[in-house]
């Protein structure tokens, strides 16, 4: 592979589809299970999802310190890839981040070890951004709170460990807490901290 | 002229969609995300001069630039009214630096930007409302410093807005707060609707649109998601009420729509008027009339 091949992989026209896809992201978080196409991506190196790759470029720059899981740290393509087209400075120290991005939800560290935000200024908080396989698999959730009408059915794969109670955990923190949002390979769907999370059954 | 230098001035003299650059854009999405994950609570962000003063809604255009794009229809209302100077100031805005569509139907809206009033239409899921909002933290009458009201919604500790109510109840009888009434979002914070006026609070609650709220001057952006509980405050023995008008609309004979007084003359002559135009011009379309009806 070339030594400059993470200069390529652009957007030909980043303005417009930016703002198409942070509406695909606002949407998803307002409307929490939701699952919004985000249909115009960059074209990241190996190893970097096109969705995370989408929502690094709308969202992070030089204002955000980014951290990087080790499957992703590891890749140097990917990590000059998002320091030369969002600029973001890369943390080791995840409750520094404003963004972390996982590639492998099912081995990453526990939502407590990043920033949930003071009671103060609850926004200084991590928004985590999970690769996830898909939509329409995995264990069955079920949301309330704002942005859901009365209950909405979710699914993703693959799930942090011991998600539900992780979550609960961290929706007990509230206003505190972490936000995720979850990348499928053509879609994204989003988790804010009022979210609150009940086995399928229930 | 060389070619180069032509092609300099066509940059110079344009200007990049919706006006703000992309980093002010990314700075005040991500305070949006906050706002949504959070709902009530006032996110600050680095808001930026825009070429309006202060007051005239600067926070509502930076959300609405934000977020705009290309397939949207976007609605400017100011006291609910299209064609009034604020509104027709900031459409064009948006017309010269997006060339979006604009309309002045609710219902063909994807995004409402709003001085001071919520619809007379029911607004739908997906439509968003924007609202310029000149004083965001609803404690600040009540104190002055910054610092105190952070602690007071940290510590969730609004016992002074409920003294400032039943002060209004030993006074006057009833909670006299017309507009800018406070309300609960999600059981949570404390927050202020915009001066709406208290006709409109009951609108926000458990609303199918999203709702976002711009404070330019202030620095601050809050959201209330789709669907968001959102409670008027109030005592079990002075329930929250909204105004009601002994009239209906002079001109489409609408009841339970907000009215705004007109005067005509100078002899005391007045008419009360429906202050959302496009509901009021649907309505005389549809055939209804008031006593006043040209």
């Amino acid at each position: 592979m070339a030594e400059t091949d993470f200069l390529s992989g652009g957007l030909a026209d980043p303005v417009i589809a930016g703002q198409s896809a942070f509406r695909a992201i606002m949407q998803a978080m307002a409307e929490p299970g939701t699952i919004q196409a985000i249909t115009d991506c960059p074209t990241p190196p190996k190893g970097l999802r096109r969705t995370m790759a989408s929502i690094a470029t709308t969202l992070c720059d030089a204002d955000t310190p980014i951290w990087l899981d080790p499957e992703l740290a590891g890749n140097p393509l990917v990590v000059k890839w998002l320091a030369f087209h969002t600029g973001a400075p890369v943390t080791a120290d995840s409750a520094a981040a404003m963004f972390a991005f996982v590639s492998d939800p099912s081995s990453m560290p526990a939502l407590d070890r990043f920033a949930k935000g003071t009671d103060a200024y609850p926004d200084r908080s991590t928004t985590l951004v999970l690769a996830v396989d898909g939509f329409d698999r995995g264990t069955p959730l079920s949301l309330t709170g704002p942005g859901i009408e009365h209950l909405r059915r979710f699914t993703f794969a693959p799930m942090p460990e011991a998600f539900i109670d992780q979550w609960s955990g961290n929706r007990a923190l509230f206003p505190r807490g972490v936000d995720l949002i979850l990348a499928g390979p053509e879609a994204v769907a989003c988790l804010p901290r009022s979210t609150r999370i009940g086995k399928g059954e229930d | 002229m060389s070619a180069l230098d032509a092609g300099n001035e066509q940059v110079i003299a344009t200007y990049n969609f919706a006006y703000l650059d992309e980093q002010t854009k990314r700075m005040i999405r991500r305070a949006l995300l906050k706002g949504i994950a959070v709902p009530g609570y006032q996110v600050p962000f680095a808001s930026r001069e825009m070429p309006m003063p202060y007051g005239w809604g600067t926070g509502g255009v930076q959300v609405t630039a934000a977020i705009i794009g290309p397939d949207d229809r976007l609605k400017v209302i100011d006291q609910g009214a299209d064609d009034t100077t604020n509104a027709i100031s900031i459409r064009k805005f948006f017309e010269r630096t997006t060339g979006v569509e604009t309309t002045t139907a609710t219902a063909e809206a994807s995004i409402i930007q709003t001085r001071h009033r919520i619809p007379e239409t029911p607004l739908t899921a997906g439509q968003i409302l924007v609202f310029q909002v000149p004083i965001p933290e609803p404690l600040r009458f009540l104190e002055p410093r910054e610092t105190e009201t952070r602690t007071m919604h940290a510590l969730e500790e609004y016992g002074v807005m409920h003294v400032k109510l039943y002060e209004d109840i030993a006074r006057h009888g009833h909670i006299a707060t017309t507009y800018a009434y406070p309300v609960k979002v999600e059981g949570r914070y404390v927050t202020d609707p915009s001066p709406t006026p208290k006709f409109d609070n009951p609108k926000m609650h458990r609303n199918p649109a999203l709702q976002l709220f711009g404070a330019g001057r202030e620095m601050r952006i809050y959201a209330i998601p789709p669907w968001t509980e959102v409670v008027s405050l109030d005592f079990e023995d002075h329930p929250f009420e909204v105004q009601a008008f002994d009239r209906p609309c002079a001109l489409c004979g609408a009841e339970d729509v907000f009215l705004d007084e007109v005067i005509t003359d100078d002899r005391g002559g007045r008419m009360f008027v429906c202050s959302d135009t496009d509901h009021c011009n649907r309505r005389q379309a549809e055939g209804h009339a008031g006593e006043q009806a040209a």
